[in-house]
C-alpha cells in the first residue's frame, strides 16, 4: 500500500481533565473520502481540530505523506495542504464572496514584512473561476458570503479549497441544518472532489450523508476509534449499534 | 441603478451623510446664513481635525470588535510628557516620539491585556481611562508646564496655510491620517484582517489570521492617534493641561457609530467615523449659531446617536431585502 496521506498515531487529548482522544491511530489514503462518525463528545471534532492546527495533541504523532509534522496553526495545516471547512467558521458573513475566498492568503501587489496592497483584481477573477470550477452559480464575487445560503458557503469553501490546490479536505459537518436540496448540493461537492483525486474527510451526525459520498467509515465513541470498515463492508444498523 | 441603489442603502456611512447635510441646512437657515460663513468655518476646521483624529482611531479599533474608553486621558497624557519633557530641556521633536512612544505602549498593554487574559476591552480601557488620567496630573507635578510662544514649532502643526487664515495645518495632519488609516483598512490584507477579527472572530482564527496580533496593532493605533490629537490641541491652545479631552471618549465612540460602525464589529468605515465627528461638530457650532440653549447639546448627540444607528440598521435591511436579479 502506498504511503498515506495523513496518519495519526496514538494521540491523546485531555482538556482540563476530560480525556477527549484516547490513543487514536488513523491513516488516511491519498484520493480517499473517509467518513467519520460518532454521538457529540466522540472525539471527532477533537481530532480535527488537532489537524487543523486549532488545537495540539498532549501525545501522540501526525504523519503527513511519510513526514512527522508539528501543526501549530492553522497557517501550519494548509501550507501542508489540509483545509478544513467549518459548519459555521468558514467564512465571515459580512465580506464579500471574493474577500473571503482569500481570507488570509490574499494575493498582494506590494508588501513589507508580510503586511501589502491587495490585487483585488486578481482576487475577483479567481474567485470567480475557483467558484465556476466547482460549479456554482453565483451572481457577484461582490455580494456579501451573508447572502448566500448554507450550501452556497459550503461550495464558496469548498472552491477557496480548491483553488490552494488542498491535498486533504476535512468538511466538519457541512450538511446540517441545510435543505434537502442544499444538502444533496454538498454531497454532490463532495463526490466531485473525489472524481478530482483529492481525499476529503466528511464527519457528520447523519450517517445516510457519510454512505452517500465515502469510500470508508471510522466510528468514534468516547474518544476512540470503535470501527474503521470500507463502507461497502458496513451498514448504517452496525455502525449504529457501535456509538 | 437598482444594484446601485441597492449598494447605496447598504453603505454604513449613508444615514449619517444623509443627516449632515439636512443639519447643515437647518443651521444655515435658523443662523441667518451666518453658519456657512467663512469665520464660522475656521471655528468649526479648527476643533475638527482633533475630534477626528480620535475618531478615526477608535472607528478603525470598533471595526476590529473591541473598544476604547483610554482615548481621552491619553489625548491629555502625550501633550503633558511632552511638554514636561521640553520644559526639561529635551529636544522637541525627541519629546514628540517619547510621547508618541508612550501613546503606542499605552495601546499595546490595552491590547494585550484584553487578549491575554479574555476580558473585555470595555474593562481593561476604562481602567486605563483612570490610570492615564491620574499619570497625566503625577506628570505635571500639579502643574501645568509652561511653553513660551515661539520656543516649539507649533505652526508646523496649527500654523494657518493661506493668507486668510481658514484652513490651519492641522487639517493636513488630520486629513494624512484619516487617508493612510483608511486605505489600510480598504486596500491591505491588515485591512482584510481587521474586518475578518471584528466581524466573525471564529473564521478569521479558523483561517489562520493572526486576530491576537491585529487587535493589538489596532489599539496601538488608536493611542498613538489619540495622543496626536491631544498635542495639536495643546499646541493649538498653546496650553498644556491635565483635564483636556474628558468625555472625548464617549463622543468618540458616539461619532464611530453615528457614522455607521457597528458595535458588535466588521461594520464600519473610516469616512463613516470622519463623518459622525463632523456631525457632533456641526451641531455643536450650530446650535450657538442658532441660538438654541447649548445646554441641549449633550441631549441632540445622544438623540442623534440613537436616530443614526436605528436608521443605518432601516437602511441596511431594505438594502439586504431589496432584489436585484435572480440567481440561476
Amino acid at each position: 500500500m502506498s504511503t498515506p496521506i495523513i496518519e495519526t498515531r496514538n494521540l491523546h487529548k485531555w482538556y482540563s481533565g476530560v480525556h477527549a482522544l484516547k490513543g487514536v491511530s488513523l491513516t488516511v489514503q491519498k484520493g480517499e473520502a473517509l467518513g467519520l462518525v460518532g454521538d457529540n463528545g466522540a472525539g471527532k471534532s477533537t481530532l480535527i481540530n488537532i489537524l487543523s492546527g486549532l488545537h495540539r495533541q498532549d501525545e501522540g504523532e501526525v504523519i503527513v505523506e511519510g513526514s512527522q509534522v508539528d501543526i501549530r496553526n492553522p497557517k501550519d495545516s494548509m501550507r501542508l495542504g489540509i483545509e478544513t471547512i467549518y459548519q459555521y467558521n468558514s467564512m465571515v458573513p459580512l465580506m464579500t464572496i471574493s474577500r473571503n475566498v482569500f481570507i488570509g492568503r490574499e494575493p498582494l501587489k506590494w508588501s513589507i514584512g508580510g503586511i501589502g496592497i491587495l490585487n483585488e483584481k486578481k482576487m475577483r477573477e479567481d474567485s470567480v473561476k475557483a467558484i465556476a470550477d466547482v460549479d456554482l452559480h453565483l451572481r457577484s464575487p461582490d455580494a456579501l458570503v451573508g447572502e448566500l445560503s448554507g450550501g452556497q458557503r459550503q461550495g464558496v469553501a469548498i472552491a477557496r479549497a480548491m483553488h490552494f490546490k488542498s491535498k486533504v479536505m476535512i468538511l466538519d459537518e457541512p450538511t446540517n441544518h441545510l435543505s434537502v436540496k442544499e444538502t444533496a448540493k454538498v454531497i454532490g461537492f463532495v463526490k466531485g472532489l473525489k472524481a478530482q483525486g483529492v481525499t476529503s474527510i466528511f464527519i457528520s451526525h447523519n450517517m445516510h450523508h457519510v454512505f452517500a459520498c465515502c469510500d470508508r467509515i471510522v466510528a468514534m465513541a468516547l474518544g476512540q476509534i470503535v470501527l474503521d470498515k470500507p463502507a461497502a463492508e458496513t451498514s448504517i444498523e452496525e455502525v449504529s449499534e457501535l456509538l | 441603478m437598482r444594484r446601485l441603489f441597492k449598494l447605496a442603502l447598504q453603505k454604513p456611512e449613508l444615514a449619517s451623510t444623509l443627516l449632515l447635510v439636512l443639519l447643515v441646512l437647518l443651521f444655515q437657515i435658523r443662523s441667518n446664513a451666518v453658519f456657512l460663513s467663512v469665520d464660522n468655518i475656521r471655528g468649526i476646521l479648527g476643533l475638527l481635525p482633533e475630534t477626528a483624529l480620535v475618531a478615526v482611531g477608535v472607528t478603525l479599533l470598533m471595526i476590529c470588535g473591541e473598544f476604547d474608553l483610554s482615548v481621552g486621558s491619553i489625548f491629555a497624557l502625550m501633550p503633558m510628557t511632552m511638554a514636561v519633557l521640553v520644559v526639561g530641556g529635551w529636544p522637541f521633536w525627541f519629546a514628540v516620539l517619547v510621547g508618541l512612544g508612550l501613546c503606542a505602549v499605552i495601546g499595546f498593554l490595552n491590547g494585550w491585556i484584553t487578549i491575554r487574559f479574555e476580558i473585555p476591552s470595555f474593562i481593561t480601557t476604562l481602567g486605563m481611562l483612570f490610570m492615564a488620567r491620574s499619570m497625566t496630573v503625577v506628570v505635571s507635578g500639579g502643574f501645568p508646564p509652561r511653553i513660551k510662544p515661539g520656543e516649539v514649532p507649533n505652526w508646523i502643526f496649527t500654523g494657518f496655510l493661506d493668507q486668510g487664515g481658514l484652513i490651519r495645518a492641522s487639517v493636513l495632519w488630520f486629513a494624512g491620517a484619516a487617508l493612510i488609516v483608511s486605505f489600510l483598512l480598504s486596500r491591505t490584507n491588515f485591512g482584510n484582517w481587521v474586518r475578518a477579527t471584528g466581524g466573525f472572530l471564529p473564521a478569521a482564527a479558523a483561517m489562520g489570521i493572526p486576530s491576537g496580533r491585529v487587535k493589538i496593532a489596532c489599539f496601538m493605533i488608536c493611542s498613538v492617534l489619540a495622543g496626536f490629537a491631544g498635542m495639536i490641541q495643546s499646541l493649538r491652545l498653546n496650553s498644556f493641561l491635565p483635564s483636556i479631552g474628558e468625555g472625548m471618549e464617549l463622543q468618540a465612540v458616539a461619532s464611530a457609530v453615528i457614522g455607521g460602525t457597528s458595535l458588535s464589529g466588521g461594520i464600519g468605515s473610516i469616512l463613516g467615523g470622519l463623518i459622525g465627528a463632523t456631525l457632533i461638530r456641526v451641531i455643536d457650532n450650530g446650535m450657538v449659531m442658532s441660538q438654541i440653549d447649548a445646554n441641549w447639546f449633550k441631549f441632540a448627540v445622544g438623540a442623534l446617536t440613537i436616530f443614526a444607528v436605528v436608521g443605518n440598521a432601516w437602511l441596511r435591511r431594505r438594502g439586504r431585502a431589496m432584489k436585484v436579479e435572480t440567481e440561476k
